[in-house]
């Protein structure tokens, strides 16, 4: 679905991923953990064409989509959730939603999506016409998720979901995302800093340190191997 | 009190003037965060190109058209060929650009024009309503200004809340990144914001320049007003620039018919000290600190 091979990127002087190689599996979940800073958000964004690399190229459903901007990639199956405050707090609820699917042009589907994601996060039906500043944390966090998904992607790229959330909260949060997973053939690249959260539900998982990759392996193996629980993910 | 409803209803008309040029900077400043201090170059060529069509032999509102598609096409020109290098610069960038641009389109217009002023015809008739004992000061031309005016903002208002294309253009004007990762081509919409822009200040070209006259700096007056405006409103707001043109209209002319024409630059520095003072962000302004 996905293959990085050889990424580099930096922030003006600043070095933030190095040589970074990655796999993502079709229909699976693949965490990105990793101390703040170790690149994680970088490396999304670099993916998601926000940001040019240095080196390295970016595969995407079998092109070279490396340097495309992120609205040539969208229309190609991607879907960005930036880190943070991404709704736009000046439109509603309803706008935010329907802009997620415009692009496709589609009204029959801007209608069906807005009530399916209605029905996935009810807390968003009741705000329907109310602006997205006045939502809660996991509010907002649902909503950009919802968002993203009337793109009707075929990868989800997921920066810190679970940010500022209750624990309960983001648990709800990532449950749904395992079962679109599971019914839709969804694949997920999900970066988090709360390794014990995105190991429990994702399939793989990479570590990345000071923009290096570290470990690559299967979720639950990293999950048990005491040496990388102490030394990247402190757990 | 018959003075009063005179100046009140003269100051309806230039206050709806001064609303239209009010939003064309506002519509810009929104997408791009550029004050566009070339606006009355623009609106200045497209009134001569709109003049040179009556000149031969065209009708007013051929004028008028021609005058609002070339605003259109000068806006998206501009925006693609001069704003866009220096988009993410340092704000001075775009401020030099579209200063220079001004004094450019003003040389242009002196050179091909000259500098005498022409006089443009009114749609309708400039006899006020009333009979010959006493008439108002409001012709059924200044109706015609101020019901087309009124009829641009509504319908802006509703192509930005109704329609999908006005939500792509606020979300890129609110959050571009945001947008363009939901596949909004933020590019575009800021092209076309520059180009509604400018066929909004194309057409309050046209509606002033039988009061104005037409000259490469005929629209320097109506141009600061309407940046006043825009600045009484909050920069960032549409109904702001509309309040605050009508406000800014109405003030001027009380000015003007109890305190003497003279004075009414002065009432306009005036009442834009005085909402700095109070209000620095404007009457419909954000607070100050934009939010990240």
């Amino acid at each position: 679905m996905l293959d990085v091979v050889g990424l580099t990127a930096s922030y003006g002087p600043v070095r933030a991923l190095e040589d970074v190689d990655l796999h993502v599996e079709q229909g699976a979940i693949t965490a990105v953990l990793g101390a703040n800073g170790a690149g994680k958000t970088t490396l999304l964004r670099v993916i998601s064409g926000l940001l040019r690399p240095q080196q390295g190229t970016v595969r995407f459903a079998g092109r070279d989509v490396t340097r495309r901007p992120p609205e040539a990639l969208v229309r190609l199956g991607m879907a960005h959730v930036p880190e943070g405050r991404g709704v736009i707090a000046e439109l509603t609820v309803e706008e935010n939603l329907r802009l997620g699917g415009l692009w496709r042009r589609d009204r029959a589907w801007l209608r069906a999506g807005t009530s399916q994601m209605f029905e996935l996060f009810p807390p968003l039906a009741a705000r329907r016409s109310k602006r997205a500043e006045l939502l809660s944390g996991g509010e907002r966090q649902m909503l950009v998720i919802a968002r993203s998904l009337m793109s009707r992607p075929r990868l989800l790229l997921l920066d810190e979901p679970s940010l500022g959330l209750a624990p309960l909260v983001s648990a709800q949060i990532i449950a749904t995302l395992r079962e679109l997973c599971n019914e839709t053939g969804l694949t997920i690249l999900l970066v988090e800093q709360n390794a014990a959260t995105a190991l429990s539900v994702a399939d793989f998982a990479i570590v990345l340190n000071l923009g290096r990759k570290v470990e690559d392996d299967r979720a639950e193996r990293l999950a048990a191997d005491d040496r990388v629980r102490h030394a990247y993910l402190g757990m | 009190m018959e003075r009063f409803v005179d100046l009140t209803l003269a100051g309806v008309t230039s206050g709806a003037i001064y609303a239209a040029v009010a939003l064309a900077l506002v519509l810009i400043w929104r997408a791009t965060r550029i004050v566009n201090f070339a606006q009355g170059g623009m609106l200045m060529i497209t009134t001569f190109i709109g003049y040179t069509v009556i000149q031969h032999g065209g009708s007013y509102w051929l004028a008028l058209a021609v005058a609002i598609v070339s605003g259109l096409v000068l806006g998206a020109v501009v925006e693609r060929v001069l704003i866009r290098p220096v988009e993410n610069r340092s704000p001075l960038s775009a401020v030099v650009v579209t200063f220079g641009l001004l004094v450019l389109l003003q040389g242009l217009a002196g050179m091909i024009f000259g500098g005498t002023p022409r006089s443009y015809p009114p749609a309708f008739s400039i006899i006020g309503f009333g009979n010959a004992n006493h008439r108002l000061l409001f012709a059924p031309n200044d109706l015609w200004v101020v019901l087309v005016v009124v009829g641009v903002m509504a319908v802006l208002a509703l192509v930005f809340r109704r329609t999908s294309i006005g939500l792509r253009m606020r979300a890129a004007a609110f959050a571009p990144e945001v947008a363009r990762l939901l596949g909004v081509r933020v590019g575009r919409m800021l092209t076309l914001g520059w180009a509604l822009a400018a066929g909004v200040g194309a057409l309050a070209g046209v509606l002033v320049a039988p009061t104005t006259f037409v000259s490469p700096t005929a629209f320097d007056a109506t141009l600061v007003y309407g940046f006043t405006a825009a600045v009484i409103g909050g920069l960032d707001s549409p109904p702001g620039a509309v309040v605050g043109g009508a406000s800014l209209g109405l003030a001027l002319s009380y000015v003007s018919g109890y305190l003497g024409s003279d004075l009414v630059p002065l009432g306009a520095l005036v009442v834009l000290m005085v909402v700095l003072m109070v209000r620095p962000s404007g009457l419909f302004g954000a607070p100050a600190g934009r939010r990240v």
